[in-house]
Protein backbone atom coordinates (compact mmCIF):
# COMPACT_ATOMS: atom_id res chain seq x y z
CA UNK A 1 0.00 0.00 0.00
CA UNK A 2 1.44 3.34 -0.94
CA UNK A 3 1.02 6.49 0.99
CA UNK A 4 0.74 10.06 -0.12
CA UNK A 5 2.38 11.17 3.06
CA UNK A 6 5.27 13.35 1.95
CA UNK A 7 7.00 13.17 5.31
CA UNK A 8 10.20 11.16 5.30
CA UNK A 9 10.34 8.05 7.43
CA UNK A 10 11.65 8.93 10.83
CA UNK A 11 14.21 6.36 11.91
CA UNK A 12 14.03 7.16 15.59
CA UNK A 13 10.34 6.54 16.10
CA UNK A 14 9.10 3.75 13.85
CA UNK A 15 5.99 3.29 15.98
CA UNK A 16 4.04 6.44 16.74
CA UNK A 17 3.72 6.74 20.48
CA UNK A 18 -0.07 6.99 20.32
CA UNK A 19 -0.08 3.42 19.03
CA UNK A 20 1.63 2.28 22.22
CA UNK A 21 -0.83 4.20 24.38
CA UNK A 22 -3.81 2.78 22.46
CA UNK A 23 -4.70 6.20 21.13
CA UNK A 24 -5.39 7.62 24.52
CA UNK A 25 -3.36 10.57 25.46
CA UNK A 26 -5.44 12.87 27.53
CA UNK A 27 -6.74 10.76 30.38
CA UNK A 28 -3.44 10.33 32.20
CA UNK A 29 -3.84 10.53 35.95
CA UNK A 30 -1.46 12.56 37.99
CA UNK A 31 1.74 10.63 38.37
CA UNK A 32 4.85 12.03 39.90
CA UNK A 33 8.29 10.90 38.73
CA UNK A 34 8.63 9.13 42.08
CA UNK A 35 5.12 7.69 42.38
CA UNK A 36 5.80 4.02 43.10
CA UNK A 37 4.08 1.40 40.99
CA UNK A 38 3.34 -2.00 42.52
CA UNK A 39 1.91 -4.92 40.54
CA UNK A 40 -1.38 -6.31 41.81
CA UNK A 41 -2.08 -8.98 39.18
CA UNK A 42 -0.03 -11.20 36.89
CA UNK A 43 0.23 -10.25 33.21
CA UNK A 44 -2.04 -12.16 30.88
CA UNK A 45 -0.97 -13.26 27.40
CA UNK A 46 -3.36 -11.00 25.57
CA UNK A 47 -1.80 -7.89 27.01
CA UNK A 48 0.24 -5.43 25.07
CA UNK A 49 3.98 -6.15 25.63
CA UNK A 50 4.68 -2.79 27.26
CA UNK A 51 1.95 -3.27 29.84
CA UNK A 52 2.95 -6.88 30.46
CA UNK A 53 6.53 -5.68 31.04
CA UNK A 54 5.32 -3.16 33.58
CA UNK A 55 3.49 -5.86 35.52
CA UNK A 56 6.58 -8.06 35.55
CA UNK A 57 9.05 -5.35 36.51
CA UNK A 58 6.85 -3.80 39.21
CA UNK A 59 6.47 -6.99 41.16
CA UNK A 60 8.81 -5.06 43.42
CA UNK A 61 7.71 -1.44 43.44
CA UNK A 62 9.45 0.89 41.02
CA UNK A 63 9.05 4.60 40.46
CA UNK A 64 7.39 5.88 37.29
CA UNK A 65 10.79 7.32 36.34
CA UNK A 66 12.32 3.84 36.53
CA UNK A 67 9.51 2.30 34.49
CA UNK A 68 10.09 5.01 31.87
CA UNK A 69 13.83 4.28 31.88
CA UNK A 70 13.49 0.50 31.64
CA UNK A 71 10.91 0.70 28.85
CA UNK A 72 12.81 3.49 27.05
CA UNK A 73 9.56 5.38 26.71
CA UNK A 74 8.91 9.04 27.51
CA UNK A 75 7.46 9.80 30.91
CA UNK A 76 4.14 11.02 29.50
CA UNK A 77 3.65 7.84 27.46
CA UNK A 78 4.33 5.70 30.52
CA UNK A 79 1.80 7.63 32.58
CA UNK A 80 -0.90 6.85 30.00
CA UNK A 81 -0.03 3.13 30.12
CA UNK A 82 -0.06 3.26 33.90
CA UNK A 83 -3.43 5.04 34.01
CA UNK A 84 -4.94 2.15 32.10
CA UNK A 85 -3.34 -0.39 34.43
CA UNK A 86 -4.53 1.50 37.50
CA UNK A 87 -8.08 1.66 36.05
CA UNK A 88 -7.95 -2.09 35.48
CA UNK A 89 -6.65 -2.54 39.05
CA UNK A 90 -3.62 -4.38 37.77
CA UNK A 91 -1.19 -2.04 39.50
CA UNK A 92 -1.33 0.19 42.52
CA UNK A 93 0.11 3.70 42.37
CA UNK A 94 1.64 4.79 45.66
CA UNK A 95 1.91 8.56 45.91
CA UNK A 96 5.24 10.05 47.04
CA UNK A 97 5.76 11.14 50.61
CA UNK A 98 3.92 14.46 50.78
CA UNK A 99 6.38 17.30 51.28
CA UNK A 100 4.89 20.47 52.65
CA UNK A 101 6.64 23.82 52.49
CA UNK A 102 8.74 22.49 55.35
CA UNK A 103 9.16 18.73 55.35
CA UNK A 104 8.39 16.60 58.34
CA UNK A 105 11.23 16.32 60.84
CA UNK A 106 10.82 12.56 61.15
CA UNK A 107 11.21 12.19 57.39
CA UNK A 108 14.36 14.33 57.36
CA UNK A 109 15.86 12.38 60.23
CA UNK A 110 15.16 9.10 58.46
CA UNK A 111 16.89 10.41 55.33
CA UNK A 112 19.87 11.67 57.35
CA UNK A 113 20.15 8.34 59.09
CA UNK A 114 19.95 6.49 55.77
CA UNK A 115 22.55 8.71 54.10
CA UNK A 116 25.01 8.29 56.96
CA UNK A 117 24.98 4.56 56.32
CA UNK A 118 26.10 5.06 52.71
CA UNK B 1 16.91 0.57 12.09
CA UNK B 2 18.66 -1.42 14.68
CA UNK B 3 17.23 -3.36 17.54
CA UNK B 4 19.89 -2.56 20.07
CA UNK B 5 17.22 -1.27 22.42
CA UNK B 6 14.83 -4.15 22.01
CA UNK B 7 16.18 -5.83 25.14
CA UNK B 8 14.84 -3.02 27.22
CA UNK B 9 11.37 -4.48 26.85
CA UNK B 10 12.59 -7.47 28.78
CA UNK B 11 11.64 -6.80 32.34
CA UNK B 12 14.62 -6.08 34.54
CA UNK B 13 13.19 -8.45 37.11
CA UNK B 14 14.28 -8.72 40.67
CA UNK B 15 17.23 -6.62 41.61
CA UNK B 16 19.30 -7.01 44.70
CA UNK B 17 18.40 -3.61 46.08
CA UNK B 18 14.73 -4.52 45.83
CA UNK B 19 15.05 -7.32 48.32
CA UNK B 20 15.05 -4.71 51.05
CA UNK B 21 11.88 -3.19 49.75
CA UNK B 22 8.53 -4.55 50.84
CA UNK B 23 5.31 -3.23 49.41
CA UNK B 24 4.28 -0.09 51.19
CA UNK B 25 7.48 1.85 50.57
CA UNK B 26 7.23 5.42 49.36
CA UNK B 27 9.36 7.65 47.21
CA UNK B 28 10.81 11.07 47.87
CA UNK B 29 13.02 13.17 45.62
CA UNK B 30 15.92 15.55 45.65
CA UNK B 31 17.05 17.45 42.58
CA UNK B 32 20.63 18.11 41.51
CA UNK B 33 20.70 21.10 39.23
CA UNK B 34 23.52 22.82 37.40
CA UNK B 35 24.84 23.84 34.01
CA UNK B 36 25.86 21.49 31.24
CA UNK B 37 28.85 19.31 32.11
CA UNK B 38 29.03 20.35 35.74
CA UNK B 39 28.89 16.77 36.99
CA UNK B 40 25.22 16.20 37.82
CA UNK B 41 25.11 12.66 36.47
CA UNK B 42 28.47 11.89 38.06
CA UNK B 43 27.11 12.99 41.41
CA UNK B 44 23.90 11.00 40.99
CA UNK B 45 25.95 7.93 40.04
CA UNK B 46 28.31 8.36 42.98
CA UNK B 47 25.60 7.95 45.62
CA UNK B 48 23.00 5.83 43.79
CA UNK B 49 22.34 2.17 44.62
CA UNK B 50 21.94 1.51 40.90
CA UNK B 51 23.80 2.84 37.86
CA UNK B 52 22.09 6.08 36.79
CA UNK B 53 19.01 5.59 34.63
CA UNK B 54 17.55 8.00 32.13
CA UNK B 55 13.98 9.13 31.79
CA UNK B 56 12.96 11.41 28.99
CA UNK B 57 10.17 13.65 27.95
CA UNK B 58 9.11 14.91 24.56
CA UNK B 59 9.08 18.65 24.38
CA UNK B 60 6.58 20.03 21.93
CA UNK B 61 4.87 23.40 22.23
CA UNK B 62 6.96 24.37 25.21
CA UNK B 63 10.00 24.78 23.00
CA UNK B 64 8.36 27.14 20.55
CA UNK B 65 10.26 30.38 20.40
CA UNK B 66 12.99 29.00 22.60
CA UNK B 67 14.60 26.27 20.55
CA UNK B 68 15.57 27.70 17.23
CA UNK B 69 16.04 25.18 14.52
CA UNK B 70 16.56 27.28 11.42
CA UNK B 71 16.26 25.19 8.31
CA UNK B 72 14.61 22.32 10.13
CA UNK B 73 10.95 22.42 9.29
CA UNK B 74 8.50 19.85 10.54
CA UNK B 75 10.58 19.14 13.61
CA UNK B 76 8.30 20.06 16.45
CA UNK B 77 9.49 17.71 19.17
CA UNK B 78 12.70 17.66 21.13
CA UNK B 79 13.61 15.05 23.66
CA UNK B 80 14.88 16.17 27.01
CA UNK B 81 16.58 13.50 29.06
CA UNK B 82 17.12 13.43 32.79
CA UNK B 83 19.45 11.09 34.62
CA UNK B 84 18.49 9.80 38.02
CA UNK B 85 19.49 7.36 40.69
CA UNK B 86 18.01 5.92 43.83
CA UNK B 87 19.07 5.38 47.41
CA UNK B 88 17.16 2.95 49.60
CA UNK B 89 16.95 4.92 52.83
CA UNK B 90 15.12 2.29 54.84
CA UNK B 91 12.40 -0.27 54.30
CA UNK B 92 9.80 2.42 53.86
CA UNK B 93 11.62 5.12 51.99
CA UNK B 94 13.41 5.44 48.67
CA UNK B 95 15.24 8.66 47.89
CA UNK B 96 15.41 9.48 44.19
CA UNK B 97 18.01 11.89 42.96
CA UNK B 98 17.33 13.68 39.67
CA UNK B 99 20.00 15.48 37.69
CA UNK B 100 18.27 18.36 35.93
CA UNK B 101 19.73 20.60 33.26
CA UNK B 102 19.81 24.21 34.37
CA UNK B 103 19.72 25.75 30.91
CA UNK B 104 16.93 28.18 30.36
CA UNK B 105 15.20 26.18 27.69
CA UNK B 106 14.70 23.26 30.07
CA UNK B 107 13.05 25.29 32.75
CA UNK B 108 9.61 24.30 31.52
CA UNK B 109 10.35 20.89 32.97
CA UNK B 110 10.86 22.23 36.41
CA UNK B 111 7.24 22.36 37.45
CA UNK B 112 6.88 18.61 37.65
CA UNK B 113 10.35 17.97 38.97
CA UNK B 114 10.33 20.35 41.89
CA UNK B 115 6.78 19.67 42.94
CA UNK B 116 7.06 17.67 46.13
CA UNK B 117 10.87 17.62 46.09
CA UNK B 118 12.60 17.90 49.46
CA UNK B 119 15.06 20.37 48.04
CA UNK B 120 17.89 20.86 45.59
CA UNK B 121 21.65 20.75 45.37
CA UNK B 122 23.02 23.39 43.01
CA UNK B 123 26.25 22.07 41.55
CA UNK B 124 28.75 24.75 40.59
CA UNK B 125 31.79 24.74 38.32
CA UNK B 126 34.02 27.67 39.33
CA UNK B 127 35.02 28.13 35.68
CA UNK B 128 31.42 28.89 34.73
CA UNK B 129 29.96 30.40 37.81
CA UNK B 130 27.59 32.68 35.87
CA UNK B 131 25.43 29.68 34.93
CA UNK B 132 24.29 29.49 38.54
CA UNK B 133 22.87 32.97 38.93
CA UNK B 134 19.67 32.22 37.09
CA UNK B 135 19.33 28.80 38.66
CA UNK B 136 19.60 30.26 42.14
CA UNK B 137 17.14 33.05 41.33
CA UNK B 138 14.74 30.52 39.92
CA UNK B 139 14.94 28.29 43.00
CA UNK B 140 14.42 31.28 45.29
CA UNK B 141 11.37 32.36 43.27
CA UNK B 142 9.92 28.91 43.58
CA UNK B 143 10.81 28.69 47.26
CA UNK B 144 12.72 25.47 46.74
CA UNK B 145 15.24 25.09 49.58
CA UNK B 146 18.72 24.46 48.26
CA UNK B 147 22.37 24.17 49.15
CA UNK B 148 25.24 25.06 46.82
CA UNK B 149 27.97 22.50 46.22
CA UNK B 150 31.13 23.53 44.40
CA UNK B 151 32.41 20.62 42.35
CA UNK B 152 36.18 20.54 42.81
CA UNK B 153 37.41 19.86 39.30
CA UNK B 154 41.18 19.33 39.47
CA UNK B 155 41.85 21.98 36.82
CA UNK B 156 39.30 24.51 38.02
CA UNK B 157 40.44 27.57 39.94
CA UNK B 158 40.04 27.21 43.70
CA UNK B 159 38.51 30.13 45.55
CA UNK B 160 37.90 30.47 49.26
CA UNK B 161 34.25 29.74 50.03
CA UNK B 162 33.50 33.23 51.45
CA UNK B 163 34.70 34.70 48.16
CA UNK B 164 32.44 32.34 46.22
CA UNK B 165 29.54 33.20 48.48
CA UNK B 166 29.99 36.86 47.62
CA UNK B 167 30.38 36.08 43.92
CA UNK B 168 27.17 34.05 43.96
CA UNK B 169 25.37 36.71 46.02
CA UNK B 170 24.33 33.89 48.30
CA UNK B 171 22.64 34.66 51.58
CA UNK B 172 24.58 33.69 54.72
CA UNK B 173 21.94 31.16 55.68
CA UNK B 174 22.31 29.00 52.56
CA UNK B 175 24.93 26.29 53.05
CA UNK B 176 27.86 26.42 50.64
CA UNK B 177 30.08 23.33 50.50
CA UNK B 178 32.74 21.87 48.27
CA UNK B 179 32.39 18.39 46.91
CA UNK B 180 34.00 15.95 44.53
CA UNK B 181 31.16 14.69 42.33
CA UNK B 182 33.06 11.44 41.72
CA UNK B 183 33.35 10.63 45.39
CA UNK B 184 30.52 8.83 47.17
CA UNK B 185 31.31 10.13 50.65
CA UNK B 186 31.74 13.66 49.38
CA UNK B 187 28.38 13.63 47.55
CA UNK B 188 26.71 12.03 50.54
CA UNK B 189 28.00 14.88 52.69
CA UNK B 190 26.59 17.43 50.25
CA UNK B 191 23.20 15.72 50.49
CA UNK B 192 23.52 15.62 54.27
CA UNK B 193 24.18 19.36 54.33
CA UNK B 194 20.89 19.82 52.46
CA UNK B 195 19.02 17.63 54.97
CA UNK B 196 20.53 19.39 57.98
CA UNK B 197 19.64 22.73 56.37
CA UNK B 198 16.05 21.54 55.87
CA UNK B 199 15.92 20.56 59.54
CA UNK B 200 17.07 24.07 60.46
CA UNK B 201 14.41 25.62 58.25
CA UNK B 202 11.75 23.35 59.76
CA UNK B 203 12.88 24.26 63.27
CA UNK B 204 12.72 27.98 62.45
CA UNK B 205 9.24 27.52 61.10
CA UNK B 206 7.94 25.82 64.23
CA UNK B 207 9.82 28.14 66.62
Amino acid sequence: MTSDNPKPWEEGTPVPLYVITGGEGSSAKTFDLVTLIATRSAPDPSMQPEQASILTMCEYPLSVAEVSAYLSLPFSVVTVLLSQLVDDQRVEAIAPVPVAAFPDRGLLEAVIHGLRRL
Amino acid sequence: MDYADSDTLRAPGRRETDLLLPHGARGVKVVVVGGFGVGKTTMVGAVSDIPPLTTEERMTQAGVGIDHNPGVTGKNTTTVAMDFGRISINEELILYLFGTPGQERFWFLWNGIFEGALGAVVLVDTRRIEVCFEIITRLEDRRVPFVVAVNTFPDAPQYPLPELRTALALSESVPLVTCDARDRASCRDALLSLMVYLCTLAAQETA
